[in-house]
């Protein structure tokens, strides 16, 4: 989020004239969501008054939905799969092994902001169960997000070192950039 | 342009295609996990490398998930093959072989197109998959490159709605009618009476909505019909809305498919510019547009009413009903609401009449099935078969049989609203009728099998966590009922459950089932009803015995190392154990802290198989009597914290 502009000034792009439906409600939220990376009180009460619609309203659809989230969310989403399928070949094991890695439980970004962890009802890979996805920088699922495939408990710590090695990377760059 | 003109176009770019070599690769969400990506990227840097001009072409799922990524080269006159876990370190090879030299790479194919010389590799139309196959819906996933319109029209595309412009709207719901095609989506509402309300009223302006809101864990057949061939969706849609005089329709997918949501907005947008939405359809005088919305994670939002209500904008709740969305649906206003299957298949019917598609199938279930096989199935994938299939030919002739050769114990078709059925009803034909004869239903195609290692009490407590994470709220029955029998189901799985419990599991069932407001809540209790009824003596063992057979349930579990098996010399399991609970100490026996263990079965899994020393048992009370007194504290400690 950029923390320079106010969320009017952020908002401006998404909440255009020609959107006062009430029915642009959801997808309004989820652009919100795409840019800000979650959905800050502020928001919400922005697009009440757009809409012309009691706050409250925003609030009742957007807890509703599972896709949304009132905290930020983590550099690298991580969503393990509890699907039927995942659930049997034992994702329940993955979720655990990430939630001692990282030291957050479900549903919790890590201090560091790098990381966060959600379970997902399916992502219909069933066959390569169980799976885990990882996103990069977005609240929302991308295409181009990396799935990995029939998850073992010992592959947790092995599939995310890339991940911690991009932070020390970008970590030492901004260590060196002169003040 | 007229339509004539733009499927001989298409036709000769598709047929240039065919006359020169290409390849093709499946990325649907599916392939693109298992690495089709880089696949694709690979066959690119080697052609552009070697200085080769050859089309590698993106296209849909072919179902055979399992061989994934899978790779199609075509070359003119010589043999179609199809490869099979074709990653991309075995891409320069395939290029050298296939693309450079005559050398088709049998080795790496999982079949041809064309009967080969004896011994070679299979001849695809052959496999028993596909000889016990019938490919409607599917027949074009995995061929056409589902973001080139032209590739549909050229594969008979749109020749259904051409067909039905130029029928009255009452000829086509008839048509449907006869056809005895009935909804996809689980319940089985014969579409053509459906269609033939919503055209009955007069109410202005009337909607089509197309449910691909698949939210069932364990099913993934609408993902793979958008993002293979999502432009016979859209036929369909626009087909409905001339017969029931529509002139607005919604798509509404779910937000976890993203590659789906992609291909349907490139689908639309080459659909609208070739004139197949817009105004003055094909000359027609008819005029239709199509929206997408996307959903927004709520599996409730599946429930016709309930995606009504947020293709509006408002919370996915479920209002009764009467009346039905046919009469007062999408801002009131009459809407026909199928699934993304039941659009899939109108054009076929139209195109080829009622006739042919009523004579496929059984009497009261006409056509073809769809299901995503998967769980402990060795080809898991999707698979569409006449109705009237029965559940071992699914399991053992296209499925390849169990996983490992472990034993077959059950299936659950459905989803979470279907049924857990047991391995001895395995000749039940698939239609609408006979799985709701046995306690289960069609549901919306997910078909997910168990073997002999998964507990049939431990899977249905997932079911009913999964509904009761999912249920609105609106209803008490669902929301407090589901919840109630969670907490006992729970308590059986932890070992302290009652005799009794079964008993008031099934009472409360029939009271969720019959109280409920909408199909969510009336179905939630069938996987709670059908384990009951064919896997009692599973539930006795877990109350009486505390012993969990399937050796699934944590808190009746437990892993151990037997000393007699150990090699001192050998660290594997101390070296990965996540929690730091195995000791002995170098060239020592290893031993399990039973109150650090989380059961996660790392040290059993890298225990080479020399050894073999780590097992699993259950009830816990089996463990050395020292451990048993670990194990029991560890227990009381995690129920103490799923509690809180």
């Amino acid at each position: 989020m950029r923390k320079e502009e106010s969320v009017t000034e952020q908002l401006k792009g998404t909440l255009t004239p020609d959107r006062k439906e009430r029915k642009n409600l959801i997808s309004l939220l989820q652009e919100i969501q795409e840019s800000l990376g979650y959905l800050p009180r502020e928001a919400m009460t922005e697009l009440a008054k757009f809409l012309e619609m009691p706050a409250v309203r925003v609030y009742s659809v957007a807890t509703f939905y599972n896709q949304f989230r009132f905290t930020s969310i983590g550099k690298y989403p991580i969503q393990v799969c509890l699907g039927t399928a995942c659930h049997l070949r034992g994702g329940k094991l993955i979720l655990q092994e990430f939630e001692r890695q990282l030291g957050i439980k479900v549903g919790e970004t890590s201090q560091d902001g790098n990381f966060s962890l959600e379970r997902v009802a399916c992502m219909g890979c069933c066959m390569l169960a169980p799976v885990v996805r990882i996103g990069d920088r977005a609240p929302a699922v991308k295409i181009g997000d990396k799935i990995y495939p029939k998850m073992t408990p010992f592959k947790v710590d092995e599939i995310s070192v890339p991940y911690k090695q991009e932070i020390e990377k970008e970590r030492s760059e901004e260590e060196q950039i002169p003040q | 342009m007229t339509f004539k003109e733009l499927t001989n176009r298409a036709k000769s770019e598709w047929e240039a295609l065919q006359s020169s070599t290409h390849i093709l690769v499946g990325t649907a969400t599916c392939g693109r996990a298992a690495g089709a990506m880089e696949t694709v990227k690979a066959f690119e840097e080697e052609l552009k490398r070697r200085n080769i001009e050859v089309k590698v072409i993106e296209v849909g799922c072919m179902g055979l998930c399992y061989a994934e990524p899978l790779v199609a080269i075509s070359r003119p006159e010589s043999l179609r093959v199809v490869y099979h876990h074709m990653t991309q370190e075995l891409v320069p090879r395939l290029v050298e072989g296939y693309i450079i030299s005559d050398d088709p790479c049998l080795e790496l194919a999982l079949g041809t197109f064309e009967v080969g010389e004896e011994g070679e590799a299979p001849y695809i139309p052959e496999l028993p998959r596909f000889e016990k196959e019938l490919r409607l819906v599917l027949r074009r996933c995995g061929y056409i490159d589902p973001e080139n319109i032209n590739h549909y029209l050229a594969n008979d595309g749109y020749r259904g709605l051409e067909k039905a412009l130029k029928m009255r709207p009452e000829e086509i719901i008839e048509e449907i009618k006869k056809s005895g095609l009935r909804g996809r989506g689980g319940a089985g509402f014969p579409t053509g009476l459906k269609w033939e309300i919503c055209h009955s009223y007069s109410a202005t302006p009337k909607y089509i909505v197309c449910n691909a809101d698949e939210g069932d864990p364990g099913a993934f057949m609408d993902r793979i019909v958008l993002e293979s061939d999502p432009q016979q969706v859209i036929e369909g849609m626009i087909i409905g809305g001339y017969a029931i005089g529509a002139d607005e329709g919604y798509i509404y997918i779910r937000a976890e498919y993203p590659l789906a949501v992609e291909r349907v907005k490139v689908a639309l947008q080459q659909a609208e510019k070739l004139g197949f939405l817009g105004d003055n359809i094909l000359s027609s005088g008819f005029g239709f547009r199509i929206n997408l919305a996307t959903g927004a994670g709520a599996f409730v939002s599946g429930e016709e009413t309930g995606l009504m209500a947020a293709i509006e904008g408002e919370t996915s709740e479920p209002r009764p009903r009467p009346p039905y969305p046919a009469e007062s649906g999408l801002w009131g206003k009459p809407t026909a609401l199928n699934n993304v299957k039941t659009f899939a298949n109108i054009h076929l019917i139209v195109e080829r009449g009622a006739d042919w598609f009523a004579s496929i199938g059984t009497e009261k279930s006409k056509g073809t099935a769809l299901f995503s096989l998967a769980g402990k199935i060795k080809d898991s994938g999707l698979t569409e078969v006449p109705m009237g299939t029965t559940i071992r030919e699914i399991v053992y002739d296209i499925g390849d049989g169990i996983l490992n050769d472990r034993e077959f114990k059950a299936v659950q078709i459905g989803g979470p609203s279907g049924g857990m059925i047991p391995a001895n009803l395995q000749d039940t034909p698939i239609d609408f009728d006979s799985l709701t004869s046995i306690g289960s239903m069609m549901g919306s195609g997910g078909f997910i099998v168990m073997d002999e290692d998964d507990c049939a009490v431990d899977a249905t407590c997932f079911f009913v966590d999964f509904i009761t994470r999912e249920s609105c709220g609106k209803c008490t029955p669902c929301r407090v009922g589901n919840l109630q029998m969670l907490k006992v189901l729970e308590n059986i799985t932890n070992g302290k459950g009652k005799m009794e419990d079964i008993d008031f599991l099934l009472e409360l069932a029939e009271d969720i089932k019959g109280g409920s407001l909408c199909a969510l809540g009336g179905t939630a209790p069938n996987p709670v009803l059908t384990s009951i009824r064919y896997f009692q003596d599973e539930y006795a063992a877990h109350v009486l015995e505390k012993r969990c057979p399937a050796k699934v349930c944590t808190n009746l579990t437990a892993y151990c190392i037997l000393q007699d098996k150990c090699d001192r010399s050998c660290e594997h399991c101390v070296l990965t154990c996540p929690t730091e609970a195995i000791g002995g100490g170098v060239g020592k026996i290893k031993h399990i802290d039973q109150e650090k263990c989380v059961n996660c079965g790392t040290c059993r899994d890298v225990c080479p198989p020399k050894y073999n020393a780590v097992v699993k048992l259950s009830p816990i009370s089996s463990l050395p009597l020292e451990d048993f007194a670990a194990k029991e504290k560890a227990v009381a400690k995690a129920i103490e914290e799923s509690e809180t």
